[in-house]
């Protein structure tokens, strides 16, 4: 097995407490050295990283892969290229496949696969009820045992609160979190975009802040009545963001990301119609934006997660409300956040690390992973800050070509992801073992 | 403006907007000769394409189109052929490769317009998208107002009713403020985003305040699946309410103007006084119609006039 001396990058490792530049060794898959001027041992391959940065590698709970059943849009093969193109050495699969994630079998068919398919770990997500129908209660016991890392109905809002307290109590007992897309069903109605003046204007139909506030409210009360850990999924409004924060203070067990489309777009891109931009939960205003920001900061939000979610470009090329939600994230999502939060001076390369590295990992308590320590997975990837690019999706991994930051221009981009002691992407490429 | 989509009043410069004004005037005495040919459009061809039924507008820019001497065709599209995998995008490529120089368009889809000028070279005019906008209606409407007060700047106009779900509205709002007007909106909560005041304009939730000193009243048409839905509890209680009737119309100006889209709900938005009392300007607006619609496809389709 190759054995990697990278040498005079600038490491930023957060769950250690590392901002310097330093030495890294790589021996048999795991992280054999940190440290100053290490010297090459015999076996080494040198590589210079001198103005790269080095980081362990991104962590992606919520994305989308489409395997089984719509491999049209993405499978294992091109979802996991994308994923190892974007920085990330671990994902979080959703179960909204067709069919369902629902059954231990499914669950084990899909490690299968992975294994064979995947250039970085997946991870799996459960349904929380059989089909997403939000009736009855999947065998969230049976797929944990199966290896299901979470639960979820993602797409959906499990409306019946009683089948949701259950859900959080059955799975408390195996240690794993309930992720919740918090959206009221009523309150959302037919809406497509965020209601504010924007919608006002186009007449297209509202999804108001507060259909999400509403939902997150019922789970963190959920949370503190069962004991059991939910995730809020892609939180978007700022009515979220508090209720989050004081539920925290509380010591209720709640955790929650923010997606890179929430924290960078608003809803005035709508006005060109174009369906690039219609994602599940709305495109919000400013304010809202703020309010994410911060909630980031003060470590109300834990993690960045893409909601990676490609559809064919041939789909979303329709009218705005027939138009499906969602779109490719996984290879954006570094460059768009450095480049508008960071190289705007909002917020530092550090935390933006953190948030994508360990902040996930702890909210879903993965140990083994969001760490370069010594004796750990060497998981990282090599991150050029000064690269300059232009999104282009057809220059993508992913096949979901639709993209929002399509023609953005960029600053900062993920040159080479390493997964258990293997370079798994290179400067563009794929690369199998 | 030769060439130019006509998609929504929000983007149309005050100069064009007077130009459809001015033509449409010019238009208006065509639209009045025993003989209404002209040979503006000779050899033109238009495609009227519905996705939606509209009597009225469909067949005011046939005439219109007639009338300029273009060759018209109408194509009924129905929106249901999307559920039969004719996307339409099909339809509009369908119709691109007929070679056609305008596409009059309606379509339930907010924003349906604009999506077929990434797959036509021909001039699209939107007749109608969702709830977003309805260009002519809105010209026309200010041409019926110019034409009745002498001038739109300065006026009250009161627009009222179902606003949260109206093309008519929007396009309405956008044309009157550009054109120096007030707006006043009318109606429900339930049928009127607070955000509208972003637009520039007031919002009444009693209807007399709306109208109180108008010179012009614009009686939208409520959908009754609206009630259904929860947006106002009973037709009945709409009417009482919220319905312009004569002793309502009263609070406005004297020589008010009052003015309705259609198709009427009479008895529910409107009284059936009020629709055919002495200040109803409902029948000189489909007038307008064609009048207006002669107006946007000689000034996007040639340049304007040459009778
Ligand atoms: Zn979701």
């Amino acid at each position: 097995m190759a054995q990697w001396l990278i040498k005079n990058g600038h490491l930023i490792d957060p769950a250690n407490g590392l901002d310097d530049v330093l030495d890294i060794r790589i021996a048999n898959g795991k992280v054999a050295a940190v440290g100053k001027s290490l010297s090459a041992e015999a076996n080494d391959e040198v590589i210079d990283a001198s103005g790269l940065v080095v980081s362990p590698g991104f962590i992606d709970i919520h994305c989308h892969l489409r395997e089984p059943g719509q491999e049209a849009k993405e499978d294992l093969l091109t979802g996991t290229a994308s994923a190892a193109a974007g920085g990330f050495t671990t994902i979080l699969t959703m179960a909204n496949t067709r069919p369902v994630i629902d059954q231990a079998i499914i669950v084990a068919g899909m490690k299968h696969k992975i294994q064979t398919d995947a250039v970085v770990r997946v991870e799996i997500t459960g349904a929380v009820t059989k089909g997403l129908e939000g009736k009855e209660l999947s065998e969230i016991g049976d797929m944990a045992q199966a290896g299901a890392r979470a639960f979820s109905d993602d797409g959906y809002y499990v409306n019946d609160g009683r089948l949701m307290r259950a859900a959080l109590e059955y799975a408390s007992m195996f240690n794993l979190p309930v992720i919740s897309h918090s959206e009221d069903c009523c309150l959302v109605a037919d809406g497509v975009m965020h209601e504010g003046c924007v919608s006002a204007k186009l007449g297209l139909k509202g999804r108001p802040a507060e259909a999400e506030n509403i939902a997150v409210s019922r789970e963190i009360m959920l949370a503190e009545m069962t004991g059991g850990h939910v995730h809020i999924a892609h939180v978007s409004s700022k009515g979220a963001v508090d209720l989050i924060r004081e539920a925290k203070a509380k010591g209720i067990k709640v955790t929650a990301e923010v997606t890179p489309h929430h924290l960078c777009l608003v809803d005035k891109t709508i006005e060109s119609f174009d369906s690039a931009f219609k994602v599940n939960p709305p495109l919000r205003t400013n304010e809202h934006i703020v309010a994410l920001i911060e909630g980031l900061k003060d470590g109300t939000l834990d993690a960045i997660a893409t909601d990676h979610a490609p559809h064919a470009y041939e789909e979303k090329d329709c009218e705005f409300n027939e138009a499906p939600c969602g779109f490719a994230g996984f290879e954006t999502a570094f460059s768009v956040l450095h480049s508008c939060l960071v190289q705007t001076g909002q917020w530092n390369l550090q935390a933006l690390i953190h948030k994508m590295t360990a902040g996930p990992a702890a909210a879903f308590d993965w140990k083994d992973r969001g760490h370069l320590s010594v004796g750990g997975l060497a998981d990282l990837v090599l991150i050029d800050p000064k690269k300059e690019w232009v999104v282009d999706p057809h220059a993508m991994l992913t096949r979901g070509k639709s993209c929002p930051f399509t023609g953005m221009e960029m600053v900062g981009q993920v040159v080479r992801t390493m997964v258990d002691g293997k370079w798994v992407y290179q400067d563009g490429k794929i690369i199998r073992n | 403006m030769r060439g130019q989509h006509i998609l929504g009043l929000e983007h149309m410069s005050v100069a064009d907007i007077e130009r459809v004004l001015n033509t449409a005037d010019e238009m208006k005495k065509v639209t009045k000769q025993d003989i209404k040919k002209l040979s503006t459009l000779r050899g033109k061809a238009i495609v009227n394409v519905f996705f939606e039924n509209s009597t009225r507008t469909r067949s005011s820019f046939e005439l219109a189109g007639k009338y300029l001497g273009a060759d018209v065709i109408n194509i009924a599209a129905s929106t249901s052929s999307v559920a039969k995998g004719e996307s339409l995008r099909d339809t509009l490529l369908t119709v691109q490769a007929m070679g056609v120089d305008a596409i009059v368009m309606r379509h339930s889809a907010e924003g349906a317009a604009q999506y077929a000028t990434r797959y036509v070279k021909a001039v699209v005019i939107n007749a109608g998208d969702g709830a977003h906008e309805h260009p002519t209606q809105g010209l026309l409407d200010l041409l019926t107002i110019r034409q009745h007060h002498g001038s739109i700047a300065g006026k009250k106009v009161a627009i009222v009713g179902d606003i949260l779900h109206s093309r008519v509205a929007r396009s309405n709002i956008w044309g009157l403020l550009k054109m120096g007007a007030e707006v006043h909106l009318g109606g429900p909560k339930t049928l009127i985003p607070k955000e509208m005041l972003d637009m520039g304009v007031t919002i009444h939730h009693r209807v007399e305040d709306a109208i109180a000193d108008a010179d012009v009243v614009n009686v939208l048409r409520i959908q009754l699946e609206r009630q259904k839905k929860g947006l106002f509890p009973t037709p009945r209680e709409y009417a009482r309410i919220f319905g312009i009737n004569d002793e309502r119309l009263k609070l406005a100006k004297e020589n008010v103007l009052v003015m309705h889209p259609g198709p009427m709900n009479r008895g529910l938005e409107i009284s059936p006084d009020v629709a055919y009392g002495r200040f109803s300007a409902i029948e000189e607006q489909v007038n307008n119609g064609v009048a207006v619609r002669m107006a946007v496809l000689s000034l996007t389709l040639a340049d304007g006039v040459q009778a």
